[in-house]
């Protein structure tokens, strides 16, 4: 058995969410390929070479790879998918929006979000969510897979020594292109990585005051910065900063949840944290039924001087 | 141009659904079932492209069991104009939904059709793009904007870290976030007329689609449960909590 981890890349680094994956890979008993598909790619793929517990990185480059569109990036997946037993891809925006199309073509289930590998055909995954976990087998000859990064540990990035086959880049599908894309530039960790995220809710009231009172926090603790859908949908925050069922899933050693009232959809995308502080001035706000500590407390008075004590 | 939207019947959002005891799945018994809220969106995307005049007729589609029908009429309300109930009582999964669908794609030749990017039941987040890929059709997931121009259809979508815009040559499927637009309300009136709207049912054998489940569900069980902490008075206190018991600062 062999399994195939689609990295996610941007041509020079591999991002994080690759080496979760990397781990349900191999918890499925196989050995494991990776496939960089980009455009002047060689540096991911070299980085890719070097995860520990990597076989073989298979590396796809040129021009119809460089912006990840789906149907060609499937395309290639498609084309070396007859020599795996699985074929996994973290389930980010990027592996979600392409996976699927994989499993289509090939007329298999997909597998959506696993969180732990019981078997190489059955696998443990959050529905309603993370309101229940189902168990499900596959019948199908091949699994094709997305992984709740939060479920897995990452492999060492460092340590492997695989080897690189370059293998021709598929053609132009011809039928979509890319435009732009407005992408924020921030020195914090990447929120789905990061070991502490401060997270602000719709108690902040405006943009401004959201980034007044939840970035020194951040700052301070060299943490990312996340929002709960009322924040965002309140234009307090980026879309992409929202953690939650639709969101993002995270999982960091520390949560700090501020003016976070806690639906249910919310819970879902963070009770996985190690560490849950919720700051919030209702004394019966669900956010305090997961955390570990809870202060009840003004936020725009209480957070301020917790970033003066710390 | 005619625009396809299929939407699912689901169980409301504001339910807390709970694990049945012998853990085969979980209770939906006599829980208020509604619109899957993506595909709410969907659907009031497509009557707005209507409405602007980039679409002539708007389908909704749902497959499913008999009650489907009043997600069917709700999609109407909104103001598709005429629907379509693919009925069956079998579990239907992404990829069988995504076969159905492609066959009424074939037949109703739509040039854009604008799903939920992911139902909150399953969570599964497959059946647009597996629509896409069994019909040959470009995509765009988790779109944020959607703009039509002559044979093009110009989707802004949401991606880790930010936006990103794509061009699909149309036909071409679109998957709606959240930001894409707020549903209207449904008045009394449009109820009332969305009766009245022609409602076509068909069975998965009618349209030669073998439906038959491809993951087993052995289990369901509640997650773990994540036991409340204490209240701390103050913030020097949780400052010392965090620093010496949890040490995680």
């Amino acid at each position: 058995m062999t399994a195939l981890v689609i990295a996610e890349h941007d041509n020079a680094t591999i991002k994080a969410a690759t080496l979760n994956t990397v781990t349900a890979a191999a918890a499925c008993g196989a050995d494991v390929h990776v496939l960089v598909a980009g455009e002047n790619a060689q540096a991911a793929a070299q980085a890719a070479a070097q995860i520990a517990g990597v076989a073989k990185v298979i590396h796809a480059d040129g021009a119809s790879l460089k912006d990840g569109l789906a149907e060609n990036l499937a395309a290639q997946v498609l084309q070396i998918a007859g020599n795996y037993s699985h074929i996994l891809f973290p389930a980010t925006a990027g592996g979600k929006n392409v996976a699927p199309r994989v499993a289509a073509k090939l007329d298999v289930a997909q597998i959506s979000d696993i969180t732990k590998v019981i078997s190489a055909d059955t696998f443990e995954r959050p529905i309603y969510a993370g309101n229940a976990i189902a168990t499900v087998q596959s019948g199908d000859s091949v699994k094709v897979i997305t992984v709740r990064t939060t479920g897995f540990d990452a492999a060492p990035a460092t340590g492997g020594v695989a080897s690189v086959e370059a293998i021709a880049a598929v053609a132009d599908s011809g039928k979509s292109r890319f435009v732009g894309s407005e992408i924020a530039k921030s020195d914090r960790p990447e929120l789905t990585a990061a070991k502490i995220i401060v997270s602000g809710g719709r108690a902040l009231g405006s943009a401004e005051k959201f980034n007044e009172v939840i970035t020194p926090l951040a700052d301070k603790l060299g943490a990312a910065i996340g929002a709960s859908r009322a924040a965002v949908d309140a234009g307090y925050a980026p879309n992409d900063l929202q953690v939650g069922q639709t969101g993002k899933i995270v999982a960091p050693q520390l949560y700090i949840a501020c003016g976070i009232s806690g639906a249910i959809q919310h819970l879902a995308g963070m009770k996985d944290s190690k560490v849950i502080v919720a700051i919030n001035k209702d004394p019966e706000a669900p956010i305090f039924s997961v955390a570990d500590y809870g202060l009840e407390a003004d936020l725009f008075q209480a957070v301020p001087e917790l970033v003066k004590a710390l | 141009m005619k625009i396809l939207v299929p939407v699912k019947r689901v169980v409301d959002y504001n339910v807390k659904v709970r694990v049945k005891s012998d853990g085969t799945g979980v209770d939906i018994a006599n829980v208020k079932m509604s619109m899957n809220p993506f595909d709410e969106i969907a659907v009031e995307e497509a009557v707005r492209l209507k409405e602007k005049g980039a679409a002539t007729e708007v389908i909704a589609v749902s497959c499913g069991v008999a009650q489907c029908q009043e997600t069917l009429r709700t999609a109407m309300a909104i103001g598709a104009d005429r629907a379509i109930l693919v009925e069956t009582d079998a579990e239907l999964q992404p990829l069988a939904v995504a076969k159905l669908l492609k066959a009424l794609v074939d037949k109703e030749q739509p040039g854009l059709i604008i799903l939920g990017k992911q139902a909150i039941d399953d969570d599964a987040n497959q059946t647009g793009q597996m629509l896409a890929a069994l019909a040959d059709l470009p995509q765009a997931t988790f779109a944020s904007k959607v703009e039509i121009a002559g044979d093009k259809a110009n989707v802004t979508r949401e991606i880790d870290g930010g936006l990103e815009t794509l061009s699909l040559g149309l036909p071409a499927v679109v998957t709606t976030d959240l930001r894409l637009n707020e549903p209207r309300y449904v008045t009394l009136p449009n109820i009332m007329k969305a009766k009245k709207k022609p409602l076509e049912t068909v069975k998965p054998e009618d349209l030669g689609v073998q439906v038959a489940p491809r993951l087993k569900t052995l289990k369901v069980a509640e997650p773990p449960k994540r036991g409340a902490g204490i209240k701390v008075p103050d913030v020097a206190t949780l400052v010392a909590k965090l620093r010496n018991e949890a040490k995680v600062i």
